[in-house]
């Protein structure tokens, strides 16, 4: 720990295969990772790089086979979540840890009310009675911005629309105070003017109560603007980790740098043409032995196809699993 | 621009679906998905076309190329309203215009090869061989990046920016002049979305395309676009060539909508500031009296909830429709410049 501050989670060398009918799929490899108190991290990959696997790896999420956790702890305030049997494992899920899913619509269950939905882990995880988890339920969707709450606890939530209705996922993440929120990609179905209302209601939310986030998106601008740190994931590992200025600012591993100049800009010079990644993110067959971005990477040498970087201290809090030295070299 | 002729005009396009109801499934309101719109697309040009969910951009496109059988107005294509041909007439026109659909994995048939995707264009609108026809779809393969020896697969076998790819190879057999790009990368990954961009734009450059690119993804819009339109439930709200759009929006929703994108950048997304829209966008079967935005608008005013704001040229070729812009001018000068279509004025004489 940079800080001395004890993290509110600990993830070290996590390790998540898919069997399959052709073989293994090494999903994740070798992840670590902490959360402090309050702070929000932000992970960034694109679809197949093993972010959301992570997250649900964690708390167990993945249905067993296929999918086994094969290596790894996971510490949460002290306990190894991975150890755990399933009745405290029940009682981390939506006690401690609040998860937002990306689709809203899939995610609530259509025949039940919303407000059933934001009572039902008071009542199981809190112990309340019916009266009090509705007072609390409608407490929680006036704190998540929905106007009308007391009424709207009866609708269902097909008659929400989609930034409403992932306000009602957040209030269910939020409903026991969990101490670690794990949102993944909660904005990516929405609109831009939708996001920027929901991005708005968590930096509130966060000031509010300072629970621990963890924001999985493939968007880096969403994470420029809410993130403390960030870490990227490519091939089902952690390929940068840092501060999110450190990062944005000096990207140490190829691939953050190619994926930061790849995206067209909002102002400023109009580039004749854009700069692309070429190729195609990696099969994760095998358990690997090389660098997973070699081959797609413009700065690639003989050790990058026979030995997958370890993960390198460059200061401040800021590591890159590379072979490359990105302060050696120009752009 | 001195050659260049409007190969698509648009004028005062309507497209509403109806919505039945009650005992005898009468015929109770409609949907106003695209609520009279105008516009002209420039031979070779790019017109972007930009907005939320729901704000008519797909129906539209759609609309331009008589997919739906359009409510009210005009679409003229390379001199031809299509809005009137008969089926046959129509069914010898579609060479000329194609289209590019968001979702390759749904726009594609599992059950065929890459090859008779490509290929079914050519058999339905030529008398070739079959040699001829191999050796057209080989050249489009090759002209999208596809490798040749997988002609013989089936889609599920291709990543999905190579699924796009076959759509576009399979939008170009036919040597079109006009391609609506309906959210062609929404569906694609940050690095794969710039190769298929990038293959639009050469392809654009090689064959003299002209494109309507609908997206919702306004940075990706400010690099291909020459010119982008900016539509908020079924109406178009401003239209103007791309640079004068993103560095001097003159309606308010474009003004929310451009603050509203989270930029990769840090120190900037922490010093801006941004522009927060209440509520949601209303239902296009029960749009707003007067201006569609009042409901949202942070500038509203009392007029903008009862008159519909007319159509202005502030600037040239920089069309707003929004009644602070009136204010401003009636204000400023006398008369203002009224103009009812959006086309640039050195064309107002021909499409008259």
């Amino acid at each position: 720990m940079p800080d001395g501050a004890t993290p509110v989670l600990d993830v070290k060398n996590l390790k998540t295969v898919f069997g399959t009918r052709s073989g293994e799929v090494h999903a994740v490899n070798s992840v670590s990772f902490h959360l402090e108190p309050g702070e929000l991290l932000g992970v960034v990959g694109e679809s197949g790089s093993g972010k959301s696997v992570t997250m649900m790896s964690l708390l167990g999420l993945l249905p067993s086979p296929p999918a086994q956790v094969r290596e790894g702890t996971v510490m949460l305030g002290g306990r190894d979540i991975l150890k755990m049997n399933a009745e405290d494992l029940r009682h981390v899920r939506g006690r401690e840890v609040g998860f937002v899913f990306q689709d809203p619509m899939t995610s609530l269950n259509p025949v039940f009310t919303v407000g059933f939905q934001i009572m039902e882990p008071l009542r199981a995880h809190m112990g309340m009675s019916k009266a009090q988890a509705r007072a609390r339920a409608q407490e929680l969707l006036e704190l998540v911005g929905i106007p009308d709450a007391g009424r709207r606890l009866d609708d269902y939530p097909h008659q929400f629309s989609g930034g409403m209705r992932q306000r009602v996922m957040i209030a269910i993440a939020l409903a026991c105070d969990p101490k670690v929120l794990i949102a993944d990609e909660p904005t990516t179905a929405l609109d831009v003017t939708i996001q920027a209302q929901i991005l708005e209601l968590v930096k509130e939310l966060r000031k509010k109560l300072g629970m621990a986030i963890i924001w999985i998106t493939h968007d880096l601008g969403v994470i420029a603007g809410i993130a403390d740190r960030v870490m990227v994931m490519y091939g089902g590992q952690v390929v940068e980790q840092g501060p999110v200025r450190a990062v944005f600012a000096d990207p140490a591993h190829p691939y953050t740098r190619a994926l930061l100049r790849t995206m067209p800009k909002l102002h400023g010079e109009r580039a004749a043409k854009l700069r692309v990644i070429e190729g195609q993110p990696p099969m994760l067959g095998r358990h690997p032995t090389s660098c997973p971005f070699a081959d797609r990477c413009g700065h690639t040498h003989d050790r990058c196809r026979k030995e997958n970087p370890q993960r390198r201290d460059i200061g401040a809090g800021h590591d890159v699993a590379c072979h490359w030295d990105h302060r050696g070299a120009g752009a | 621009m001195t050659a260049k002729r409007p190969l698509v005009e648009v004028r005062d396009l309507k497209m509403h679906f109806p919505i039945y109801g009650g005992l005898m499934r009468r015929r109770v309101g409609s949907i106003k998905a695209v609520d009279g719109i105008s516009f002209d697309i420039m031979e070779g040009e790019t017109l972007g076309m930009v907005g939320e969910s729901g704000c008519g951009k797909s129906t539209a496109g759609r609309a331009v190329l008589r997919l739906y059988d359009p409510t009210a107005g005009s679409v003229r294509i390379d001199g031809e309203d299509i809005g009137q041909m008969s089926a046959e007439a129509l069914r010898r026109k579609r060479p000329t215009m194609q289209m590019v659909f968001q979702d390759p994995q749904a726009s594609l048939n599992p059950r065929m090869t890459v090859a008779g995707i490509i290929g079914e264009p050519l058999d339905e609108h030529t008398n070739w061989s079959a040699k001829q026809k191999l050796d057209r779809i080989y050249e489009l393969m090759d002209a999208v990046g596809l490798n040749r020896n997988f002609a013989n697969r089936y889609p599920h076998a291709f990543s999905g920016g190579q699924r796009q790819r076959i759509g576009i190879a399979r939008a170009l057999a036919l040597n079109p002049k006009f391609i609506v790009c309906d959210e062609p990368i929404a569906a694609l990954d940050v690095s794969i979305q710039a190769q298929v961009v990038n293959l639009l734009e050469e392809l654009q450059e090689k064959l003299g395309l002209t494109y309507l690119f609908i997206s919702h993804d306004l940075s990706m819009v400010r690099h291909i676009a020459d010119r982008v339109a900016v539509m908020y439930l079924g109406k178009i709200v401003e239209l103007a060539p791309a640079q004068a759009l993103y560095d001097n929006p003159r309606h308010p929703y474009t003004e929310a909508l451009l603050s509203a994108v989270p930029e990769p950048d840090p120190s900037l997304e922490g010093k801006k500031q941004r522009i927060v829209l209440q509520g949601d966008v209303p239902s296009p079967a029960n749009p707003p009296q007067g201006c569609n935005f009042c409901t949202r608008c942070p500038k509203v005013m009392d007029i903008c909830k009862t008159v519909k704001p007319e159509t202005v040229e502030v600037a040239p070729s920089h069309f707003v429709a929004c009644h602070l812009i009136n204010q401003d001018q009636t204000a400023g000068r006398t008369g203002g410049s009224k103009a009812e279509h959006f086309h640039t004025p050195n064309h107002q004489g021909e499409v008259a």
